[in-house]
């Protein structure tokens, strides 16, 4: 069993870095397969606090081991939001690990994904050497946008210890409609034509029972219900109570409709595609002939999230997503971390010497 | 003949390749028209491949190179390298793709801002960054510094809609990363090569994201007696929940200048004008103006109008996008600043900037981005006045300072460049300089790509006055 470290600041954790010749950052270990590395694991749980927040701002500042459903609570109270709907929130998933692991909600159809509401960070690079870049403030053009680069980065080059984030005014009321949709063309032609409507659209989701269009909107109550009635006219469906909505939205957002089992017990694999609307009947198709996969096809048909059998089902899938050209990673179970195409340049172990020259945080491919 | 000018004339037809002084004067300085360099030639690339080529014998060679777009660059982004190679790539300027189902548009680096919405129109999307300049300006300048516009505080700037690049690094190396997925798995290349400066390689192919053109606009022109009225307007706005497309102010000096300019109709004897609008489905916009018009009222202005027509709002944008080349009427010469600091921070920032300005006895203007603090003073001087230029630059970094002090950053959209290089150890630290230095080394490490950019140097270039840039004497572009 390799020793967790669990440093209570970010100087503490230069040093357990600097003391430690090959270590990983765990948060609350909501995606497993991510830090299924065999080496010392070093908790960001104590880095816990919201260190700066002016609503009037629209940005908030918090320790990389924030549970996101803390910080969603803090910011409901000003009536802002996240928008991007951070995946896992009830599990007490991390704002850090919410970070390394680039994972957005439904939510980030409208107004983008985690990667455009990051602002800057504060982390620990390979050489134990706290710094910071990006900007506390909305806007910002100075210095490299390392920020961004973290994102998605599975803390495989550098520890994250804070973040600033940009928020939103929360809308004042939502609205779900279900509407039928139960083979792909008349998912894809709902997905296609209503991102591209005028009715701006908070979260558009083909659900993983693959029989139905799940829309969400925001915005000012009587608005929205004029909104969903020129929805309905167009494609048959109906609007969900509040209760259910409510319920549908945090379970595709804690995967319960997608549910895999804890690392080491597992028999299936979560996974994470990145695909595009074009590439949905293909990807559809592939899954099909997979009889345990299923998919929560979200934003608007720009990402999916698979469970599969592992072994052949996954070794198929592997060659499906390459052939298909789309890349994916693997989140819970027992699957290779990445799956499907996967370009590898030069420019990347340059990175890694750069933010890490003694390789003291695992690679992207251990 | 220089061995370098001998292979670069290997590579290319001999009109692409410039050399003569008579043409090389025109790249000698973009859109900071206070520095200037002449570069040893102009290569004029019609295909990617032709950078790529290019790119790899000035790797082979070590001979700096800069890439060019229309050079609108406020912060001399694309200033020349003495010996270097200046590659424009305006000839690459042809949209690959757009396609309306997946509401993306691949590009070239030259192709033109507007013309990305202008071909998106037809399918009822547009291309959300708008920096002043976009009628000139390129993608590939836009990619290369993270241009913004005036919507940045609900739509982001433009790292926020690239979804994929094909570049060709210093190194010679070719990348691409993401693609026409809005999602993407594993780092984001894509957000760290957005805003590099020009100093990792040449952007080849850009996939952008589109979104849907707002259905309705609501527009509301008010003016206010003190500046500091027309902030705690926005403070206002902000508190509401309301999220504006755009909040924008302007003050006395630069109303003025507008007027005479577009002879745009601001109320009379205001300190300052705000502009407001909010934007979205109809019944939504409906619901919010309602509350908008309310928080207006209520904040005393001399007077509020809202735009009634498509052609009112056309009129209200029209003087404050002509406000900065407006000012060349007010005065010969002028340096545009691009602070940002914490919009609660914003009255604070002004006054202060109102004492550095009669404490110097330089004037200066002010049109910002009131909804992401992100600040545009506009600093007049006649460089024809011995010292005039040496204080306005004074009065310049003592502002770009204070925006740092009160805990925002060095630039909001022009970026670092020449212009801000030796302010970086103001923003970050020795050791966080030294990491961004180290990327670079990653990217290029003979240093070769864009060289004097954005990192602090020994000896600061050239400073020299020519005025107005011509364009914007013309009114075509302007600088914000």
């Amino acid at each position: 069993m390799n020793p967790t470290l669990t440093p209570a600041n970010a100087v503490e954790l230069a040093e357990a870095v600097r003391a430690t010749p090959r270590v990983l950052a765990v948060g609350a270990g909501t995606k497993p397969r991510l830090s299924a590395v065999s080496c010392p694991k070093l908790s960001t749980l104590k880095l816990n606090g919201m260190i700066e927040y002016e609503p009037s701002e629209f940005t908030f500042t918090a320790l990389a081991g924030t549970p996101v459903r803390d910080i969603a609570a803090t910011l409901a109270e000003c009536g802002q939001y996240l928008p991007f709907d951070p995946m896992l929130a009830d599990a007490g998933a991390t704002l850090g690990g919410t970070v390394s692991s680039g994972l957005s909600g439904p939510g980030r159809f409208r107004f983008g994904g985690l990667r455009d509401f990051i602002l800057g960070v504060q982390f620990v690079d390979g050489a134990g050497r706290i710094m910071r870049l990006g900007g506390k403030v909305v806007k910002n053009a100075a210095g490299f946008d390392v920020p961004k680069f973290f994102v998605g980065s599975l803390g495989r080059f550098g520890v994250l210890t804070e973040i600033t984030f940009k928020v939103f005014p929360a809308p004042a009321s939502r609205l779900t409609l279900l509407l039928a949709a139960s083979e792909i063309g008349s998912a894809l032609k709902i997905l296609t034509t209503a991102s591209s409507a005028r009715w701006e659209i908070e979260a558009l989701d083909w659900l993983p029972d693959a029989s139905s269009v799940a829309v969400r909107l925001g915005g000012p109550a009587p608005a929205l219900a004029t909104l969903a009635q020129e929805i309905l006219r167009r494609w048959p469906g109906r609007i969900l109570p509040v209760a259910e909505a409510d319920a549908l939205w945090a379970g595709l957002r804690e995967f319960e409709r997608t549910p895999a089992r804890p690392q080491g017990q597992e028999k299936t694999s979560l996974i994470k595609v990145a695909l595009a609307p074009e590439n949905l009947p293909a990807f559809h198709e592939s899954l099909a002939a997979l009889p345990d996969a299923r998919a929560h096809v979200s934003a608007g048909g720009n990402v999916a999230f698979v469970t599969v059998a592992d072994g052949t089902e996954v070794t198929v899938l592997d060659q499906q997503l390459s052939a298909q050209k789309l890349a994916a990673l693997t989140l819970r179970g027992a699957s290779p971390l990445w799956l499907g195409a996967r370009p590898n340049f030069k420019i990347t172990a340059a990175v890694k010497v750069a933010l890490d020259a003694g390789n003291r945080f695992p690679g992207l491919d251990d | 003949m220089s061995t370098a000018l001998h292979r670069l004339k290997a590579l290319l037809r001999p009109e692409q390749l410039l050399v003569r002084p008579e043409q090389l004067a025109a790249y000698e300085s973009d859109g900071l028209t206070a520095f200037r360099q002449r570069p040893l030639a102009v290569a004029v690339p019609e295909t990617g491949d032709e950078v790529i080529a290019l790119v790899r014998l000035c790797h082979e060679l070590k001979l700096p190179f800069v890439a060019r777009g229309s050079g609108t660059s406020l912060s001399g982004g694309s200033l020349p390298v003495a010996g270097g190679v200046v590659i424009t790539l305006n000839r690459l300027n042809r949209i690959l793709r757009l396609d309306p189902a997946q509401r993306i548009a691949v590009v070239q680096p030259g192709v033109i801002n507007t013309a990305v919405t202008v071909a998106a129109a037809p399918h009822g999307l547009h291309y959300a960054p708008d920096p002043s300049s976009q009628s000139i300006c390129t993608i590939g300048g836009n990619v290369a510094f993270n241009s913004g516009g005036a919507h940045c505080l609900k739509y982001g700037m433009t790292s926020n809609h690239v979804l994929g690049i094909k570049a060709v690094l210093a190194t010679g190396e070719v990348v691409e990363w993401g693609g026409v997925s809005r999602e993407n798995v594993g780092p984001d290349w894509c957000g760290l090569f957005t805003g590099n400066e020009g100093l990792f390689g040449i952007a080849l192919e850009i996939t952008l994201q589109l979104l849907p053109k707002a259905e309705c606009f609501h527009t509301v022109l008010a003016g206010y007696c003190t500046l500091e009225q027309a902030g705690d307007a926005v403070s206002a706005v902000i508190a509401s929940g309301l999220l504006p497309g755009a909040i924008e102010i302007m003050d006395a000096l630069a109303l003025e200048a507008a007027v005479a300019a577009v002879h745009a109709e601001y109320p009379t004897g205001a300190a300052a004008v705000l502009i407001v609008e909010l934007e979205g489905p109809r019944e939504v916009v409906a619901v919010d103006r309602v509350r908008l018009d309310e928080i207006i009222a209520a904040s005393q202005p001399l007077e509020s109008r809202p735009a009634r027509d498509a052609e009112e709002r056309l009129a209200i944008w029209k003087g404050r996008k002509s406000a900065f080349s407006a000012v060349g009427r007010l005065s010969p010469d002028f340096i545009v600043q691009d602070g940002v600091v914490p919009r609660r921070r914003l009255g604070e920032a002004l006054r202060r900037i109102g004492e550095m300005s009669q404490e110097v006895g330089i004037r200066v203007a002010n049109v910002f981005h009131a909804g992401d603090g992100n600040l545009h003073p506009l600093i007049l001087f006649n460089g024809r006045v011995a010292g005039d230029l040496e204080r306005a630059e004074q009065l310049a970094g003592r502002i770009l300072r204070m925006c740092v002090e009160m805990g925002g950053s060095l630039t909001g959209e022009h970026g670092i460049g020449v212009e801000k290089n030796n302010f970086l150890p103001d923003m970050f630290s020795a050791a966080e300089i030294d990491c961004l230095n180290r990327l670079r080394d990653a990217f290029d490490p003979l240093g070769i790509a864009n060289p004097g950019k954005m990192f602090p140097r020994a000896e600061a270039p050239v400073l020299t006055q020519h005025g107005l840039h011509p364009l914007e004497k013309a009114g075509l572009i302007s600088r914000e």
